[in-house]
């Protein structure tokens, strides 16, 4: 497993946003993405981006654990940086290199897509950062809970990510375990032509795919024997209560969704 | 009044979908309440058959399946389940929750129980068999044998009356294997539970107080430890090692040095051993 790529891990933490209800972040970080899309100018972006430093603080993780952990994600902004410089023809000229005139239009446009990008990484990578998978999941079951009306199976869809969840470390043990073995039978991942590597691929594939049926079978016939019988009157352990830190919370993001939307302009 | 049979198996047969042989073919015995019963028997034999249908998992083509005078079928199932408790043979195919505590918490939440009395009986039964400091441990964090006593947790906290361990040592190396027996016998002496071992480690069967072996889908023998392994040609040739303990004795037997009464365990083995002199 890559440990330089943060996106997804927990890391434990006792800080106020580790502590908020996992369906409050969740709900004001979806707000947040769409607001992105609605600033215009240098007030609305301060103001959003005073929110997100604001949060990342909070989390009292180290900034530079978090930005270390953005490294894939710089690579995408700045190449959307550049693409903005080279496409967008609006403003004046700036400069002119080798006959290819850059606009004052195309920097503005750059650093705010940029900008945008930035942002939008940088708060959900900080939900996942401070929430446990499980809590997601819980926030996810209990946000869709009305949409049992309409039939649709939330309580199997939260059952079916939780065992996903469950089972990413037992799976990556065994792919472990499987390619190692194959290694030892002579079959070489890491050398060769791409297409020889992809063939390669195939020995390690097949039996993860049958030990993964096997388990899903006995795992079905566990649970069953354990008295699993769909959703219907199961009760839940785990509860997500709105506590008073979540209600300040959501005020002062009410608040500062008013102060950007009066700064628009 | 208790019923004198726990579980009662009347004349069961059963036949594996796509398959010609008989799983079992007309298995009757009984399991009293408290008492713990191996069943063995080598790969094939029907062992394994057995515990799933004892708690619903399987229906029997033929004769009945009693749990405390209740038959098994579609409206009981539940209340079986509830009742008969079941740890399987692979340690990570049985964990469901993505921590300890909620792997205990599943089968409570999928018998309803409040959530008020789920804390209690989760930290009652993790303490049941010393795991109540791995409360937050992941599964992939754990040993087998630390995954197998959650297991056992799990089926502790739903409060059963009996439980089935179907070669639930068979993946676990001799440590683990010590501390899952001990573990069900500490379990025993706290409270009034029945258990089923079902295993082909004859080391297992000492424990019992009755020990049922099966040879191709029948009850080949039942009896105590003791009147099983006096068995010893007979078990070999059904394809059953008899434990080391019981060999040696053998062997010693033929050799002209007769113990005084056949030993079981390694201790039995060793007072029989040092005492050999004087009792003669």
């Amino acid at each position: 497993m890559s440990n330089s790529v943060i996106i997804g891990q927990y890391v434990p933490g006792h800080s106020p946003i580790h502590r908020l209800d996992p369906r409050m972040k969740i709900a004001i970080i979806f707000i947040f993405v769409i607001v992105i899309f609605l600033a215009n100018n240098w007030v609305s972006y301060s103001i959003l981006t005073a929110f997100a430093l604001l949060s990342t603080i909070s989390t009292r993780i180290a900034p530079s654990f978090i930005l270390k952990g953005l490294k894939p994600v710089w690579f995408l902004i700045i190449f959307t940086f550049i693409l903005h410089l080279v496409v967008t023809k609006e403003g004046d000229v700036l400069i002119s290199v080798l006959n290819f005139d850059i606009y004052s239009g195309a920097i503005w446009k750059g650093l705010e897509i940029s900008l945008r990008f930035f942002l939008l990484i940088l708060m959900t990578s900080l939900l996942t950062l401070t929430t446990t998978p499980i809590s997601i999941t819980d926030a996810i079951e209990s946000l869709f809970h009305p949409l049992n009306k309409i039939r649709f199976p939330v309580h199997e869809l939260a059952l079916m990510m939780s065992i996903s969840l469950r089972f990413i470390p037992t799976l990556m043990q065994e792919t472990d375990k499987i390619s190692k073995a194959q290694a030892s039978r002579g079959v070489d991942f890491r050398t060769g032509p791409i297409k020889e590597r992809i063939k390669a691929v195939v020995p390690l594939l097949v039996p993860l795919f049958v030990s993964a049926f096997k388990r899903a079978e006995e795992l079905a016939m566990a649970m069953e024997a354990r008295g699993y019988n769909g959703g219907e009157g199961r009760t839940k352990f785990r509860e997500l209560k709105l506590k008073k830190a979540d209600l300040f919370v959501l005020i002062f993001f009410i608040l500062v969704l008013i102060g950007f939307w009066i700064s628009r302009s | 009044m208790e019923p004198r049979h726990y579980i009662e198996f009347q004349d069961v047969s059963f036949q594996y979908p796509n398959s010609e042989d008989w799983a079992l073919k007309g298995v009757s015995f009984h399991i009293k309440p408290n008492e713990w019963v191996a069943i063995i028997g080598h790969n094939g034999s029907g062992k394994s058959t057995i515990a799933k249908l004892m708690n619903g998992l399987l229906s029997p083509q033929q004769g009945t399946i009693h749990v405390q005078e209740l038959p098994i079928n579609q409206e009981t199932i539940w209340d079986v389940r509830k009742k008969v408790g079941m740890v399987f043979q692979n340690p990570d195919n049985q964990f469901v929750g993505t921590t300890v505590i909620d792997d205990v918490a599943f089968g409570l939440e999928n018998h309803g129980i409040p959530r008020e009395d789920m804390q209690k009986r989760i930290s009652y039964s993790l303490k049941a068999v010393n795991m109540e400091e791995y409360v937050n441990h992941e599964p992939h964090n754990l040993s087998g044998g630390q995954k197998q006593r959650v297991a056992i947790a799990s089926v502790l906290a739903v409060e059963p009356e009996l439980i089935i361990l179907d070669e639930a040592t068979a993946m676990l190396d001799p440590k683990g294997r010590n501390s899952i027996m001990n573990t069900v016998h500490q379990v025993r002496q706290d409270r009034d539970v029945s258990v089923v071992t079902i295993t082909h480690d004859l080391n297992e069967v000492l424990f019992a107080d009755r020990v049922i072996v099966m040879n191709e889908g029948n009850v080949w023998f039942e009896g105590t430890p003791r009147e099983v392994f006096q068995k010893h040609d007979e078990l070999q040739a059904i394809g059953l090692d008899t434990p080391f303990v019981t060999q040696l004795s053998r062997h010693l037997n033929k050799l002209g040095i007769s113990l005084h009464k056949e030993p079981l365990t390694h201790k039995d083995l060793m007072d029989e051993l040092w005492t050999l002199h004087s009792t003669r």
